[in-house]
């Protein structure tokens, strides 16, 4: 703290003497009673937790050391590639739904606005369990390639498709409208114009929000446990839970969760180097 | 003013088009003939739809009514291809519309290696070639972004010239730029008219459309007012509103307030 409010009475000495606090010196008290009862709050978390019952509970070396290395080569794994194979699927599919929503031809709008409003309103969950159990039930016999992979794919696919569908439209009418004429004017027939011209610009105004997607998705992905998994099939957090009640004790878990972290965080890192880019590109 | 052979038949022919945006009726039957070779500029107040026109000859605008012809190919037949036949149509716009994520080089290559399907060193010396006509050489790896206006609205012309256009169509191409800016991008126009292209411009350049221009169309209210000579249309005008509209544009601060024209139509960009 170097400031040295009021004290220079040498460089304010035309200011009249007013009476009580300047702006300044409000605003610099008020913040210091935001830190003084942030402090307060977190000392007395502190103090009142009962650290050696959640360290007993939590943080078991010899159990989180059980844990390596199969968290990372079989459960991290597992959880990245169900997430970015439901990823890719959404990507094509929500690519597809974008361009039905933009169509010139009522059904094709129609109907995509139906999925959207279908698959963004219902619990990724759900989705998952509908997988698992009507589409064997309605298509018996069939099996959805790729095992659970492919149901995973499939089911993350479906919802994420339904919002990136949403954010890819956005993106293509933040194109303005004069690239499409240009482009068209030069001789582009209207679907290489998208693709050569259109779709490029859009997707450089939606990566931030399209990779945000893709740390829901792989949260998302936990939801597998619900299809039901061999012990090659598990991700983090089934993976974490089963270890967890093997050993009665929630190290796992702990583990489980920064094993997620270790993506996410990295993940928003390069969102918001992104969004600092698009941000500079536009100046 | 310099003699020029034009041929014969009409480059572009306008029959009869009328065009309505909702009950905004825009242009109200005009017809038009511009001859291989010939530069015309239309000139008019904002809202007289002249753009609307322009727009129309290559399509970007779907005529209400009336026929459009380039080359001899008719546009407004519901079963032309539409992208070949604006392949011989170039088209410079009011805001440039360059591609942004594409460099200069690629601006004026892609067009061609998409539309015309050229190898990439046929595009790449094509690219380079017009680049050179429109003094932008150095700037073949910059991105828009970085170039002002003037180079922008000059590349914008290469990018047009790249895929070889019978026809050269203007939509006020110096409006947007910043007055020091214009004459650079006037003077690729210039050249390009005494190469010997068919050139229609949209414009408030009165001084280009006095010395380039073989003719000048004033357009007023969705309908062509007088048709001429430069010094015909700008030098002595027949008709009231076109006195009118010079006035007001060669002395802004004279012109005097009076009632709002009856109907404004179009939509003034």
């Amino acid at each position: 703290m170097t400031d040295t409010t009021g004290n220079d009475v040498r460089l304010q000495p035309k200011q009249p003497k007013k009476k009580g606090l300047t702006r300044r010196q409000k605003r610099s008290l008020s913040r210091g009673i935001q830190y003084v009862v942030f402090v307060a709050a977190v000392i007395a978390f502190a103090v009142a937790a009962d650290w050696d019952r959640l360290a007993n509970q939590f943080a078991q070396e010899d159990i989180a050391e059980q844990m390596f290395p199969e968290v990372i080569t079989l459960a991290l794994k597992n959880t990245v590639l169900y997430t970015v194979s439901g990823f890719a699927v959404g990507l094509v599919l929500g690519m597809v739904i974008a361009l039905m929503r933009l169509s010139s031809v009522g059904p094709y709008r129609w109907l995509a606005g139906v999925y959207i409003e279908i698959f963004r309103g219902l619990p990724a969950l759900l989705i998952f369990i509908f997988i698992g159990v009507a589409v064997p039930l309605a298509f018996p016999g069939t099996e959805i390639p790729g095992g659970t992979y492919g149901k995973v794919a499939l089911a993350l696919g479906l919802v994420a498709a339904a919002y990136m569908a949403e954010t890819i439209r956005a993106g293509i009418q933040a194109v303005p409208k004069g690239q499409m004429e240009a482009a068209r004017s030069l001789g582009f027939s209207p679907a290489r114009a998208m693709i050569s011209i259109i779709i490029p610009q859009a997707f450089r105004i939606i990566l931030p929000p399209l990779t945000n997607e893709l740390v829901l998705l792989f949260k998302d992905s936990s939801l597998v446990l619900f299809l039901g998994v061999t012990l090659e099939e598990r991700e983090l957090s089934k993976f974490g839970r089963d270890l967890a009640s093997q050993t009665a004790n929630s190290t796992p878990i702990l583990v489980a969760g920064l094993c997620y972290l270790l993506v996410t965080i990295p993940l928003g890192f390069v969102v918001r180097r992104m969004e600092a880019k698009a941000q500079e590109a536009v100046k | 003013m310099t003699e020029k052979t034009l041929g014969s038949r009409p480059e572009i022919e306008v029959r009869g088009l009328y065009k309505s945006f909702g009950d905004n009726e825009v242009l109200r039957g005009i017809d038009l003939e511009i001859n291989q070779g010939e530069v015309v500029c239309v000139i008019g107040p904002s809202g007289s739809g002249k753009s609307t026109l322009l727009r129309c000859v290559n399509l970007l605008e779907e005529p209400t009514k009336g026929q459009v012809f380039v080359g001899g190919t008719e546009l407004t037949d519901p079963d032309v291809d539409i992208d070949a036949v604006r392949r011989r149509i170039g088209m410079v716009f009011q805001q440039f519309n360059l591609f942004p994520h594409l460099t200069v080089t690629e601006n004026l290559s892609l067009p061609q290696r998409r539309v015309l399907r050229r190898d990439k060193a046929t595009a790449a010396k094509v690219a380079a070639e017009n680049l050179e006509r429109v003094g932008l050489s150095e700037k073949a790896s910059a991105y828009p972004a970085s170039l002002s206006g003037g180079q922008q609205q000059r590349v914008a012309i290469a990018r047009a010239l790249a895929m070889g256009p019978e026809v050269m169509l203007f939509d006020e191409p110096t409006s947007a730029l910043d007055p020091e800016l214009v004459g650079d991008v006037l003077a690729v126009m210039r050249m390009l008219a005494n190469e010997g292209m068919t050139m229609m411009v949209v414009t408030h350049e009165m001084t280009f459309a006095r010395e380039v221009a073989d003719r000048v169309v004033f357009m007023d209210g969705g309908v062509i007012v007088e048709d001429g000579t430069p010094d015909q249309v700008i030098g002595s005008p027949q008709h009231e509103r076109t006195r009118h509209f010079l006035s007001r544009l060669l002395d802004p601060a004279m012109a005097e307030v009076e009632e709002e024209t009856s109907d404004q139509v179009g939509k003034g960009d």
